[in-house]
């Protein structure tokens, strides 16, 4: 979308860096040695099939799993060893949708930044502008069920960055939605993103892959390519990611599930 | 601490908006003291009664009289024949028939040898051995007064008193094991089913990325269910001391810590099937399995350990229900203090230390 804006973004630190990243589950390895550096304020884009590795990798991002070898940083803290740190300066918002359906809105809200420690004070008046930027103010009191998909996403999305994060993890967040919805979550993605904030997504829909300042792509547990969607286009002499990414996906000995 | 407060709301917030929660963490256990209490007795009360008295003389017009006069039985009505017997056991509500031999008092007073025999429906063991063993003690209780005249030379008079429960009131027996089922109802389902719930749903998923630790976790998901369980304590025991009547005669703070060791037992044995069970449903059945049917069958509540076979009786050592109801009867009943119900304690509270332990464990084991 905006060049000028991505080229600044690429000149940024380093807030993810990834040697031979390698976890196995007894004889199953399924992320097999993988590498990538991630720089502040990039969105980066980690596609593959299902069963490919891609939660297994993020898991071991997110401190929830710990790698069988291989190091890594996340935020400049070790994922082996600092685990405890890096829970703090992410934010995380899952494939399943996470907030709580018999809560409001504003007490999904609260919860979560009770949870990541944003001080009471500060509180009540992000909220206030959240819900104002969101356009969602009437919606203040209404129970997170009744609320339509689309909105919840959002909302999701906004909790999970409400307490300020280095960078946030997206585990295909928009599932389920249409394409139009899907475009409008993603101007919060960018928005997110020109605060700084370095946005680390998996999708399987390669309409988003083409919104992503980088992308890289899972075949069995290793990354096969690793570039702009613009550059991979070219390399792989495709019309659209949709094209790279099946010919690369076409290797794949595993079963997808 | 705002992490822990925070959390803790929350965890109110889906309890106060589910109505079957609410339902099953309020309305159940008045229900189900009140049901226990008052219809589940073992009492027998006005059990009607017939006769197939082929001597119809002045001894067995006074047993049948002393038999009706109690309270126990009401005189039904004669047989004409033995064949009618089993005809009024299944078309009229008979709890007993008793039958007489042919010539009764004339046997009785030249031989010494009259017969009586008294039939009960066995389908159901317990009324029925209550009822024969009522019958019985009326019928030499007319012996007794037969004999008043005439001197005996030794005579052996067993007076009965029940110690404890006096009138045998039959929710004497049954309140420690109400409490014992609905504790463990409350705290282990209730808190298994809503772990459960929030892996099913992915929040878990995303808690586990949050930086509380899962210790934290833990107790903040298990502290509300501690605490409406302490309610329901008192609820408990407000109801069977002033609507049961049932009365508290040990000491109340030792009761308390009795129940809030088992409570905590309660509680980790809820955590642990939560870190068994993936989906609400699952781990509803686990409870109900593993839990319910045990503490029902084996903790004494319904059915007496004694007369079980040694390999139930073994089993029944591991279910904590049975401790915690053996040491609510001391303290409640007997009024026993704290050098009797150590044993209890002790075996209760290394219950809750193993099961606190091994729940953690495995909770932080699952996040590999």
């Amino acid at each position: 979308m905006n060049i000028k804006n991505t080229n600044q973004r690429l000149e940024r630190e380093i807030v993810i860096s990834v040697q031979n990243l390698t976890k196995k589950f007894g004889n199953f390895t399924a992320v097999d040695c993988i590498s990538f550096e991630v720089k502040q304020g990039e969105i980066f884009g980690f596609l593959g099939a299902n069963g490919a590795g891609k939660t297994t990798a993020m898991r071991m991002l997110t401190g929830l799993s710990h790698p069988t070898s291989g190091k890594g940083t996340v935020a400049g803290f070790d994922i082996s060893t600092q685990t405890e740190q890096i829970k703090r300066t992410i934010g995380y918002m899952s494939q399943k949708f996470a907030l709580y359906d018999d809560l409001k809105v504003w007490e999904n809200i609260r919860l979560y930044a009770g949870i990541y420690g944003v001080p009471d004070s500060l509180i009540a008046p992000r909220t206030d502008m959240l819900l104002k930027q969101l356009g969602f103010e009437k919606e203040r009191d209404t129970l997170v069920k009744s609320l339509p998909l689309g909105w919840k996403q959002k909302l999701a999305f906004s909790v999970a960055i409400f307490h300020e994060p280095k960078i946030v993890f997206l585990d295909e967040p928009t599932g389920g939605v249409d394409p139009a919805v899907r475009r409008n979550f993603w101007e919060m993605i960018y928005q997110a993103a020109d605060k700084g904030i370095t946005v680390f997504v998996t999708t399987h829909y390669m309409d988003e892959a083409e919104y992503c300042d980088r992308v890289s792509i899972m075949v069995d547990g290793r990354i096969e390519a690793l570039d702009s969607p613009k550059s991979l286009k070219n390399q792989f002499n495709a019309k659209n990611m949709d094209e790279v990414f099946h010919q690369l996906a076409r290797k794949s000995t595993r079963n997808s599930d | 601490m705002n992490q822990f407060l925070a959390f803790v709301r929350k965890e109110f917030y889906h309890i106060f908006r589910d109505t079957w929660t609410m339902i099953i963490l309020l309305v159940l256990p008045v229900v189900m003291l009140i049901l226990f209490g008052f219809m589940m007795t073992t009492e027998v009360k006005n059990t009607r009664f017939a006769i197939y008295d082929p001597s119809r003389d002045v001894a067995t017009q006074g047993i049948v009289n002393k038999i009706s006069m109690s309270d126990y039985f009401i005189f039904s009505g004669y047989l004409d024949s033995p064949d009618q017997i089993e005809d009024v056991f299944r078309k009229d509500k008979i709890g007993l028939v008793v039958v007489f031999s042919e010539r009764f008092y004339e046997n009785m007073m030249h031989t010494g040898d009259a017969q009586v025999q008294l039939i009960a429906d066995g389908s159901d063991p317990n009324t029925a051995a209550t009822l024969t063993m009522y019958a019985s003690s009326l019928i030499a209780s007319y012996q007794q007064d037969m004999m008043g005249e005439v001197k005996i030379p030794y005579q052996i008079k067993p007076e009965i008193k029940f110690l404890y429960n006096p009138t045998l009131k039959g929710s004497y027996n049954f309140v420690p094991g109400v409490m014992g089922m609905i504790l463990m109802l409350i705290c282990a389902m209730m808190t298994s089913v809503s772990i459960a719930r929030e892996k099913e749903l992915g929040t878990m998923e995303v808690l586990l990325v949050s930086p509380m630790k899962p210790v934290q976790i833990i107790i903040s998901k298990v502290v509300p269910y501690f605490v409406l369980s302490i309610i329901n304590l008192a609820t408990i025991l407000l109801l069977s001391v002033y609507v049961l009547g049932m009365p508290i005669v040990g000491s109340l703070s030792l009761l308390i810590l009795i129940s809030v060791i088992y409570i905590l037992v309660a509680l980790s044995l809820g955590l642990l099937i939560s870190s068994v069970a993936k989906k609400q449903m699952i781990a509803l059945l686990i409870s109900a399995m593993v839990l319910i049917l045990p503490v029902l069958m084996l903790s004494g509540m319904m059915f007496p350990l004694e007369n079980m076979p040694w390999t139930l009786q073994v089993l029944a050592h591991v279910v904590p229900t049975k401790w915690y109801i053996i040491a609510v009867k001391k303290v409640m009943l007997q009024g026993l203090g704290f050098s009797y119900i150590y044993q209890e304690l002790i075996i209760l509270s290394s219950m809750a230390v193993v099961l606190i332990v091994l729940s953690i464990k495995r909770f932080k084991y699952r996040l590999e």
